[in-house]
């Protein structure tokens, strides 16, 4: 594990100081993702021109559910968004490289083309963030600031897994890598919601299945002070830490059978 | 001498399935590796040829790490490739032919600075080996070039550095000299000589290229259709082979077949002449005899090509 | 008696059929890929389908349409997405391979117009599209929800028509995109703007008619609202009596300029080459 830290800050390292040397670049590109992410925001903008309420909730406990979600995702995408090159790499035979090296295999996938550009989403949903805290009527307390950020830290690591996920699946479907932005682009969409909007199913799939909900929804609803519309016990609200550590332990184990299939199969 | 790599009856399946028609799906194993055994002791430098898909690269690749054997014995540096990959990885170094190691968009520089810390090089190590090698392949003026605006003989340079900064004690290069001029492919073979003489680096060479290992390694490993068919030294496998060099000799005008002393004629066409002399033998004496005449319009030297080699193996 | 006007024109259509199958085999290869878009796709399009649900049930009628109306935009939208080459790519990463690999050269000194050979393929290509990433999406939302489909024939039929429309002024904006490349090589910058500006006022995020006055003015006068807005309109025409004229009239008024400004910037190029010598 301390390998795999201290390869990936390395590696990533070199990549972070490279973009940084292209100010200019640098600069557009992170623009350009702070742009291209405020655009699902300025469309909820525009929708609460029409209306008060949706789903139930203001459009400043939106901006909440809106924001944790959107960190979550930026953080994600910046740390491991790269295990999406994974088919790419295999097929261009730099994995085999990347096996030879005394580093662990994700590491390098991740930190290899480091985009700290990415930070753009990271940033924007801060700002949204503390708009949000100011604008909602939020009780604040120990508790409450807890597990906001906490939340933020284990909705970072289940789009993480999800991320990790996605990378593996490429190992036995490269061409069918598009999959999973259903999941990491697609979980955020959805999430930027209130879950009141969708079918039980849907909610109880993201609770469940692929815990998506304890990204921002559970644990927005108690920084916000909010009964769950679905009547789902109260604990679950507190249940983010444990929903991301399982979800990690299954994409740590998908990983592992992928790169296991990729050594054995050598495809 | 201890061995440092050991090979046990190693053996590596694929499972291929070919659409043989719209419905039906042909499945067949390919036995890329077929019970392959060998030891390889520290400091040897060691040659490994065979035709496309006899399984060179296979083999290479489990001794890596990258692929994991289907059944068999592996060690090396004395321990099991597939099990410890990262462990093992800081003891060898890897140069693949095709692809190169470095990353590229970064200067050659950042490559290495980048090389050095994963491999946690010491930094007088690091900077002393640097200094070197870059000296010894004539890096100098290329380090602060991106390597995606390096030539091919340039990269492949570039890769061997690479590989060394760290002073692994196990160096294998697959398919080194392809696609390079005669001039790099001579200074790159004196290289690993001088590394192998001089700095005991256990070098591991997959070659098509016959001069290559003649150059470079004392002994050779034949593998075709995954089976290894002879290990053994570069004489013995001439003599064996009875694969011969051919010289191609074109004179003013045609002429009956030529005596030379060490060389047989085994073909005429007009004023063309193929004169063949055992593989292992220096063609010096056959181009002094026919440099003297003074009807030689050309003559080119012609290796025998691995197939050859190994046919005549097997024929022997 | 030379080739005439017409065998001109016979020979010319061959050319252009041919690059349009040759288009459209290209990006039939990529099956799976195609499959996992769709998928996608049809993953976005539940999303967002809950989305507007919300959204219209909270203010029915909302910019003249209703809950079916908006479902049906949202998954034509999605249909439209790889056709019209909302996110990009395609004409845009072919160009700047060539500018790249100094092939760029050779395609400009061609007898036929690199616009035109290039609008061909494209056309073959959102052919597949449409069949392969425009169906599969268009069916699931079908049978999930209650969509507001055209009663008439003749409004399919248009519709067909502003859907092809679509797929033109999208290439033209892309190829414009990438003739960027033989002056600025690296287009990654300009291309993203693209997919925003695509993105937000073709109405892939909110329909148009959802946007406050202001920005809706702004809209009406871009591009943009020919790639998804205008087909869906189409689409909807008979339910909603929007009459369907002008809205053609504005496609091709698009594809007229956009068109134009690429067969302009291309000779503009021609004229580089010649002088730089590529």
């Amino acid at each position: 594990m301390a390998d795999a830290v201290r390869g990936f800050a390395i590696i990533a390292g070199a990549w972070v100081r490279s973009a940084l040397s292209y100010r200019t670049s640098f600069a557009i590109g992170t623009g350009v993702q702070f742009v291209i992410t405020f655009l699902d925001f300025a469309a909820i903008i525009i929708m609460f021109s029409h209306i008060d309420a949706f789903g139930g909730f203001s459009i400043a406990q939106i901006a909440l559910l809106y924001a944790m979600s959107g960190f979550a995702l930026g953080a994600a995408d910046m740390l491991v968004g790269n295990s999406e090159s994974l088919g790419r790499r295999i097929r261009d035979g730099s994995f085999d490289q990347m096996l030879v090296r005394p580093v662990p295999a994700l590491a390098q996938v991740a930190a290899d083309r480091f985009a700290i550009r990415r930070i753009g989403r990271i940033a924007q949903s801060g700002g949204v963030l503390i708009w949000a805290v100011w604008a909602a009527p939020i009780d604040w307390s120990v508790a409450r600031v807890v597990v906001l950020v906490g939340a933020m830290a284990c909705g970072s690591v289940i789009f993480c897994a999800v991320f990790v996920m996605g990378g593996a699946f490429q190992v036995f479907a490269g061409d069918a890598a598009e999959v999973s932005n259903a999941f990491t682009y697609g979980g955020n969409t959805l999430t930027q919601y209130p879950l009141t909007i969708y079918p039980n199913e849907l909610v109880k799939g993201v609770t469940f299945i692929v815990p998506l909900a304890f990204v921002n929804w559970y644990p927005g609803l108690y920084v916000l002070g909010m009964d769950d519309p679905f009547g789902l016990p109260g604990w679950l609200r507190f249940a983010s830490p444990v929903a991301a550590l399982a979800f990690v332990a299954v994409a740590a184990a998908f990983w592992r059978t992928a790169v296991r299939h990729y050594r054995s199969t050598g495809s | 001498m201890s061995a440092i790599i050991e090979v046990d009856d190693l053996r590596r399946t694929f499972v291929v399935r070919r659409r043989r028609s719209r419905m039906r799906r042909e499945r067949h194993e390919v036995h890329a590796v077929d019970g392959v055994s060998f030891d390889i002791g520290t400091g040897e430098a060691v040659g490994y040829i065979g035709p496309n898909g006899a399984g060179k690269s296979t083999t290479v690749k489990m001794l890596t790490g990258i692929l994991v054997p289907t059944s068999g014995r592996l060690r090396v540096a004395g321990l099991d490739p597939s099990a410890r990959r990262t462990e093992l990885a800081r003891h060898i170094g890897v140069v693949f032919g095709q692809r190169t190691g470095l990353w590229w968009d970064l200067p050659l520089r950042d490559s290495y600075e980048l090389l050095g810390r994963i491999y946690r090089v010491p930094r007088r190590t690091y900077e002393a080996n640097l200094e070197r090698f870059v000296d010894l392949l004539d890096l100098g003026p290329l380090l602060d070039q991106p390597v995606r605006q390096l030539s091919l003989g340039q990269r492949m340079r570039g890769d061997i550095v690479a590989a060394l900064l760290h002073d692994p004690r196990i160096l294998y290069l697959d398919e080194p000299t392809i696609g390079l001029d005669v001039v790099s492919k001579a200074k790159l073979r004196q290289f690993l000589r001088e590394l192998n003489g001089e700095r005991g680096t256990t070098i591991l060479l997959t070659t098509h290229d016959l001069v290559d290992i003649e150059q470079v390694c004392r002994r050779v490993m034949v593998i075709d259709h995954g089976r290894l068919v002879f290990d053994g030294g570069f004489d013995e496998l001439h003599r064996l082979g009875d694969a011969r060099r051919t010289v191609v000799v074109d004179l003013a005008a045609p002429a009956d077949p030529l005596t030379v002393p060490g060389a047989t004629v085994s073909r005429v066409d007009g004023s063309r002449q193929w004169l063949t002399l055992p593989a292992g033998a220096t063609a010096a004496p056959v181009v002094a005899a026919l440099g003297a005449r003074d009807d030689l319009i050309d003559l080119s030297i012609q290796e025998p090509a691995i197939e050859d080699v190994i046919t005549a193996l097997y024929t022997r | 008696m030379g080739p005439t006007s017409t065998d001109r024109a016979l020979g010319a259509a061959g050319l252009y059929s041919a690059l349009a199958v040759r288009g459209f085999r290209r990006y039939a290869t990529y099956r799976a890929a195609t499959a996992a878009g769709a998928f996608t796709n049809s993953v976005f399009g539940v999303i967002i389908a809950y989305t507007y649900i919300a959204l219209w049930e909270a203010r029915p009628d909302l910019g003249g349409y209703g809950v079916a109306q908006a479902l049906t935009f949202a998954w034509i939208g999605q249909a439209l997405l790889a056709p019209v080459g909302m996110f990009g790519g395609f004409i845009i990463d072919d160009l700047t391979e060539r500018v790249r690999s100094g092939a760029a050269a050779i395609d400009l000194h061609r007898p036929v117009s690199l616009l035109g050979l290039r609008l061909a393929e494209d056309l073959g290509r959102a052919a597949y599209h449409l069949l392969a990433r425009g169906l599969p999406p268009t069916v699931v939302g079908a049978v999930l929800f209650d969509l507001a489909w055209p009663n008439r024939v003749g409004t399919w039929v248009v519709a067909m028509l502003a859907v092809w429309l679509a797929v033109v002024v999208g290439f033209g904006l892309r190829y414009l995109l990438g003739l960027l490349a033989y002056w600025i090589i690296d287009v990654q910058g300009p291309a993203w703007a693209l997919v925003v500006l695509q993105l937000f006022f073709s109405g892939m995020m909110l329909p148009l008619v959802v946007f406050p006055d202001w920005l809706r003015l702004v809209a009406d006068l871009l591009p943009f609202r020919c790639l998804v807005q205008i087909p869906v309109d189409v689409f909807l025409s008979e339910d909603t009596g929007t009459a369907v004229a002008p809205l053609i009239g504005v496609q091709l008024l698009w594809v007229g300029v956009l068109l134009g400004a690429g067969a302009a910037l291309t000779r503009v190029a021609v004229r580089k080459v010649v002088v730089q010598g590529g």
